[in-house]
């Protein structure tokens, strides 16, 4: 996997020693485009998981962008209504009661998904690693204190119905709003584990000996806290990003959120009004909107666990004792 | 330090019930127009049929009944009136459109959804913590990786969207289970057999696609089995040659599971909220179908007190959970500080 990893750094390390010089800035940052990208992308292709989850994602990512270029916005009386899937190539995926076309309803529902995952996950992950390392940093001040009984308190306020209140409330439409309100009540057990991992970082001996050099808290958290750290909250993104497509569309599906947007689960929930379930020739209208959802959390989830092999140096090398401690990307 | 542990849990138990409460006032005190505004919009789209005309003095009155808000007071003494009508005479106010208070709506409610969340943690959490160990055990084989593939195949599956899977299969396609209900037409009612099986026969499925909710556990008990497994003290403990069903329960099993604990209390509030999707779905008329027929209509007082309901039945189990927890994890309790 990592073979040829640790003679390189070593030679390099060996290099920088000998002539003092400062490294150049383009050399310096071809290192760490190697460690940070090049590393875990070729420990990436060893597993399939992350491979099929990147391909998965990218092609959601396609669909959202691309894809809303190349196929038209869908209008009512595009074409024949409830054709079945795959007869006519304009409509590969078939029509709707109204005659849309669903696949190109699936398509232009993709970018404004992706706006409520950007808006959810940069919620949740900024405000917990924002709060977990502060407090995690701050071990015992009045700070942690006061940060960690607020987070506790929001722990506990179950999120789904305090969603849906607010939402009953304020009735939002646009999707970013939407998103920062399901990614609200995710923040507070992601900030726990930021911060007992912190903890533990803070324990390890070159964080300690970094501190008896008299680098600043700053420094040390940007270079050794937040880089352990990166690859956690990356995996930790994907799964937020899925518990915000699951409400999201779960919300939509019920009508509690109003119409509008195109969305997958505006169009699940006009196909189980129109009794899908028990007319066959509206089945295609249920069956590619779920299909949709289930392939890109799959995507996503797949994706986050082989993020999660590729960094967690533990989980990878129990069975091959061989690896020296640093020979992982991250550690 | 075990007394002051407990104290500690339990003061911050009140205390995020108190904030809880506060959240909901400001909530009514955000709605757009104000509580008052927002319900006088209420009653009068619902007087709009019938030709009684109502003052105004008496749609002050209606929104104090309802809310326990007296909308003309200071801000401080709406907000004193709100909370020691909610935490000294347990009152939620009215509903706007049944005839009766949210308590007795919500205490006829809960059980049947609390039957259906309890048995989806049970049978969701225990179906995983084997399947994961079982996977530990034999990490590598054919069985682990077929089964990873199906947990994270069933983990992307949305609770709904397998609930409307079983629905189409189990009660449209075969109709082994009713598609929605509680309890059958004309069944009696009591202790008989027919109404048991009655309930037990609707709850299923409620059940079944909710404890899809807690598979994903599955994998993390895996990962934490896997890890356990490359200790240094499981190798002594089998080089003291201990059997292996102690190393399996005592050293394997109780380490694995406690890391999975933080994950577990927030699964308790994660299975109750899902009631409300579920619930619809299934027209299970539990507290989650009672907040979704309450949004319909725009009725604020039933919603904000399913919310503050919600939260302490979610505040209770995190307690006893976390009470109890001290007999499972010694570490815990002595020492007072959980990180």
């Amino acid at each position: 996997m990592s073979n040829e990893q640790p003679d390189d750094e070593l030679e390099t390390l060996f290099d920088a020693d000998i002539d003092r010089e400062p490294t150049p800035r383009s050399q310096r940052l071809k290192r760490q485009f190697d460690l940070y990208v090049l590393a875990p992308a070729r420990v990436a292709m060893t597993d399939w998981r992350a491979i099929v989850g990147t391909a998965i994602i990218t092609m959601f990512v396609l669909m959202g962008t691309v894809g809303v270029w190349l196929v038209d916005r869908p209008t009512s009386g595009d074409a024949p209504v409830l054709a079945p899937p795959f007869q006519n190539p304009n409509y590969i995926l078939g029509t709707d009661t109204f005659g849309q076309p669903i696949g190109a309803q699936l398509i232009h529902a993709t970018p404004d998904m992706f706006r409520m995952v950007f808006a959810g996950a940069v919620v949740s992950i900024g405000f917990a690693a924002l709060v977990g390392i502060l407090s995690g940093f701050l071990r015992g001040s009045k700070i942690d204190t006061i940060l960690m009984s607020i987070t506790d308190i929001i722990i506990t306020i179950p999120g789904l119905p305090l969603v849906i209140v607010l939402i009953a409330i304020f009735q939002p439409g646009d999707p970013y709003v939407i998103g920062v309100l399901l990614g609200l009540d995710n923040w507070p057990g992601l900030a726990r584990t930021v911060r007992s991992q912190v903890l533990s970082i803070r324990e390890e001996s070159y964080v300690e000996a970094s501190q008896i050099m008299g680098i600043s808290t700053g420094t040390i958290l940007r270079r050794d806290v937040l880089a352990q750290l990166m690859p956690y909250i990356t995996v930790n993104s994907a799964l937020a990003s899925r518990r915000i497509i699951f409400e999201s569309v779960g919300l939509y599906f019920l009508g509690i959120l109003p119409f509008t947007t195109l969305n997958w689960g505006v169009m699940m929930n006009i196909a189980y009004e129109g009794n899908a379930l028990s007319k066959p020739d509206m089945y295609h209208f249920l069956a590619f909107p779920l299909l949709t959802i289930f392939l890109m959390s799959f995507g996503l989830v797949l994706f986050s666990q082989g993020m999660d092999s590729v960094f967690n140096v533990r989980l990878r090398a129990r069975h091959s004792s061989t690896i020296d401690d640093d020979g992982g990307p991250e550690t | 330090m075990q007394g002051n542990y407990f104290a500690k849990r339990v003061g911050q138990a009140v205390l995020t019930f108190f904030a809880t409460v506060t959240l909901t006032f400001v909530l009514y005190q955000l709605m757009p127009g104000g509580p008052a505004q927002a319900l006088r919009n209420q009653i009068l789209s619902q007087q709009m049929g019938s030709s009684n005309t109502i003052s105004p003095a008496q749609i002050e009155q209606l929104v104090e009944n309802y809310t326990n808000l007296e909308s003309d007071a200071p801000i401080y003494v709406q907000y004193v009136q709100y909370m020691s009508s909610v935490f000294l005479e347990f009152d939620l106010g009215e509903s706007l459109y049944e005839d009766a208070s949210v308590t007795s709506l919500l205490a006829e409610r809960l059980p049947w959804s609390m039957l259906i969340s309890v048995y989806a943690m049970v049978i969701g959490y225990t179906v995983s913590i084997v399947l994961g160990a079982v996977m530990a055990f034999k990490e590598k084989s054919r069985f682990d990786s077929v089964s990873s593939v199906v947990v994270i195949g069933l983990n992307s599956t949305p609770y709904y969207v397998a609930g409307i899977l079983f629905i189409f299969f189990f009660s449209i396609r075969n109709t082994i289970f009713p598609t929605g209900g509680r309890v059958g037409l004309g069944v009696e009612e009591g202790f008989n057999l027919a109404f048991m099986q009655s309930i037990a026969l609707h709850a299923a499925l409620p059940i079944l696609s909710m404890s899809v909710l807690g598979l994903g556990t599955a994998l993390t008990m895996r990962g934490n089995s896997i890890r356990v497994l490359g200790e240094d003290y499981l190798r002594v403990a089998e080089l003291r040659g201990l059997r292996n069903s102690r190393i399996a329960t005592q050293y394997v099993g109780r380490n694995a599971i406690l890391p999975m604990y933080t994950q577990f209390m927030i699964g308790i509030a994660g299975v109750l909220s899902s009631s409300v999707i579920v619930e619809e779905i299934f027209s299970y008329p539990g507290v989650g179908l009672l907040v979704y027929d309450a949004i319909q209509v725009r009725n604020y007082p039933v919603l904000m007190g399913s919310l503050i309901v919600f939260t302490l039945v979610t505040i209770v189990a995190i307690l006893i959970a976390d009470l109890t927890y001290g007999f499972i994890d010694p570490r815990i309790s002595s020492g007072g500080n959980n990180e």
